[in-house]
């Protein structure tokens, strides 16, 4: 009785889970969608501490399990509360990792059960668990380091070869504990996590910062195949069919982010943007210095009496927390009478649709953004464009340069605009570490400085005029 | 061979959901607009923090003086909760945004 409640429990844990996925895609349904999982989550979560019969002993410590998810809950709560919208990569990324730690944990405790003569597959699903679940953790503490800054980039010659054969150990023990008939395969399953972690690491390391998003959508969909392995130890559907779903729909979201990005997953994950690009664009910056730059009175002018201005947001602006102000800056030239809208390159901000988000927060209006297609449709009209921390998505060489790494990723064409104001704090290239020649051309100004303070001086100048 | 092949046979309604679960996912995916990537992602992030279920069954067939597993599976249990509860909690946070601008305003206003 008890366990034929359950097993409805998890079928609608799994159902709601897929109408819930289904919900986040649209724009209109997608809160709701989210609120429609986590019931379901709670069902199947519920449902399982109740009702759950081992097969030959009571259910023990639930006392300890309500402790740990009492503990569980007030630390992801608050910090997921406290989080400022612009580190909410981040913060996914932790969680991820999380999730692949708690999958790694099942399967270490799990190994210890098993009897000699466990069937193969039973030992594959234990070890795959293990090990994806380990990769996911420790690369997603790295993404996270990269993302917060606290981790730079690193790599030393012949990295890729060094990955392969940590990846190829790896499965070699693997294989050995499986078939072979170790006398200790506690020592050697314990190796394979050690290396498991490591690999994690030098999997995540020599990616570059600005592929972090990528990286953590493909760790995230590793963690739902890490679930659907524990699912299949189990036997138990909800895990399976939550996992396989993230897997598949994880896989699929990291392709679309590379499309967005007009890049190859390999290319990303290979990283030949990284290091030596970065490399080979320094001395080109050293000889063309003839960039010009504006006034903030000026630049306060150009605007103010403009009859349209477009604002092209950036990672610039996501990490100067500026989105509050930049609708300031909106607010105080709409009394004036300027057209103003603000063009989103998909991948703006380091995350496809984290502008957005940012914008949103700061209650800019929807109608008042512009994709890419009509954003360069109405570059021409425009007598200002503002770019405010945005680099490598406007940077011509993605269009004119086939040497250039970005060459094929669609970009904003600000240089159509009678005038281009770029908001950076140096003149050092983005993060795929190329020279901009956007800012050499003769129509284009520089405005440096942090983008909150920045914008806070121009509304000043503005409201003096 | 044999090994795989009666594995296939014995388990073979979970080969159909990993089968169908896979094209689902990817049918669900498909067609989402890029300023829904974040939120999406993130969303699927909290569902994968269904892992907690398989650490709630450690610690529910611990026996409780094995203190060792004890203390494995109450990490477990911390860390899959921390997946679900955050990941839903950022999720929501994020799609909080996307509201009408007059709703989110005058939350705003009784906030501050």
């Amino acid at each position: 009785m008890q366990t034929n409640i359950l097993s409805i429990c998890y079928l609608i844990g799994s159902v709601s889970f897929i109408v819930g996925l289904k919900m986040l895609s649209n724009p209109a349904t997608a809160r709701k969608g989210n609120l429609v999982s986590a019931a379901g989550m709670a069902i199947a979560i519920f449902g399982t501490l109740f009702l759950y019969q081992p097969a030959n002993s009571s259910f023990h410590n639930l006392g300890w399990i309500a402790g740990a998810m009492v503990i569980g809950t007030v630390v992801g709560a608050v910090s997921a509360r406290k989080v400022k919208m612009t580190a909410m990569p981040e913060m996914v990324s932790i969680f991820n990792g999380m999730g692949g730690l708690c999958a790694a944990l099942i399967s270490i405790v799990e190994f210890g059960h098993i009897a000699q003569d466990n069937a193969p597959m039973h030992v594959l699903s234990i070890l795959a668990g293990m090990i994806i679940g380990s990769v996911s953790f420790s690369g997603s503490m790295i993404a996270y380091g990269k993302l917060s800054g606290k981790i730079k980039d690193h790599s030393f010659s012949g990295q890729h070869i060094f990955n392969l054969v940590v990846l190829f150990v790896i499965l070699l023990l693997s294989a050995y504990i499986i078939f072979g008939d170790s006398t200790s395969p506690l020592i050697i399953f314990g190796f394979v996590l050690a290396l498991s972690l490591v690999y994690g690491i030098l999997f995540v390391l020599p990616i570059g910062g600005a592929d972090m998003p990528v990286v953590i959508s493909l760790l995230n969909s590793f963690t739902g195949i890490a679930t659907a392995c524990a699912g299949f130890l189990y036997n138990n559907q909800v895990m399976l069919t939550g996992g396989i779903l993230v897997g598949s729909a994880g896989a699929i979201l990291t392709i679309l982010m590379c499309k967005a990005m007009n890049r190859s997953l390999k290319n990303v994950l290979i990283g030949s943007f990284g290091g030596n690009t970065a490399a080979a664009g320094g001395p080109a910056g050293g000889q063309d210095a003839a960039f010009k730059e504006i006034s903030l009175s000026d630049a306060a002018m150009v605007m103010k009496y403009a009859h349209k201005v477009i604002i092209v947001p950036g990672y610039g602006l996501a990490v100067a927390q500026a989105q509050h102000v930049c609708h300031e800056l909106e607010k105080s030239l709409t009394k004036d009478g300027v057209v103003v809208k603000y063009a989103i390159h998909p991948v703006a901000g380091r995350m496809p649709g984290h502008m957005n988000v940012l914008l949103a927060e700061a209650d800019v209006s929807y109608d008042d953004l512009l994709e890419l297609e009509p954003a360069n449709e109405e570059f021409a009209s425009a007598d200002v464009v503002l770019i405010l921390g945005a680099n490598d998505v406007v940077n011509p060489a993605a269009e004119n340069d086939p040497s250039s790494p970005i060459y094929g990723m669609p970009i904003l064409e600000v240089g159509k605009a009678k005038m281009v104001i770029i908001n950076k704090r140096s003149m050092r290239p983005g993060y795929a570490g190329i020279e901009n020649q956007l800012f050499f051309q003769p129509n284009s100004s520089m405005l440096f400085g942090d983008a909150k303070d920045v914008l806070q001086q121009l509304i000043g100048q503005i409201k003096e005029l | 061979m044999q090994i795989l092949l009666n594995f296939i046979q014995s388990n073979l309604e979970l080969f159909y959901i990993v089968i169908l679960s896979v094209f689902l996912g990817i049918e669900v995916i498909s067609r989402v607009p890029s300023v829904l990537h974040t939120p999406l992602m993130s969303g699927a992030n909290a569902i994968h923090g269904v892992i907690i279920i398989g650490s709630i069954i450690v610690m529910g067939e611990a026996s409780p003086d094995n203190y060792l597993i004890l203390t494995l599976g109450f990490v477990a249990v911390i860390v899959g909760t921390l997946n679900v509860v955050g990941g839903f909690v950022v999720t929501d946070r994020m799609l909080e945004m996307f509201k009408t601008g007059k709703e989110a305003a005058a939350k705003r206003i009784k906030e501050n």
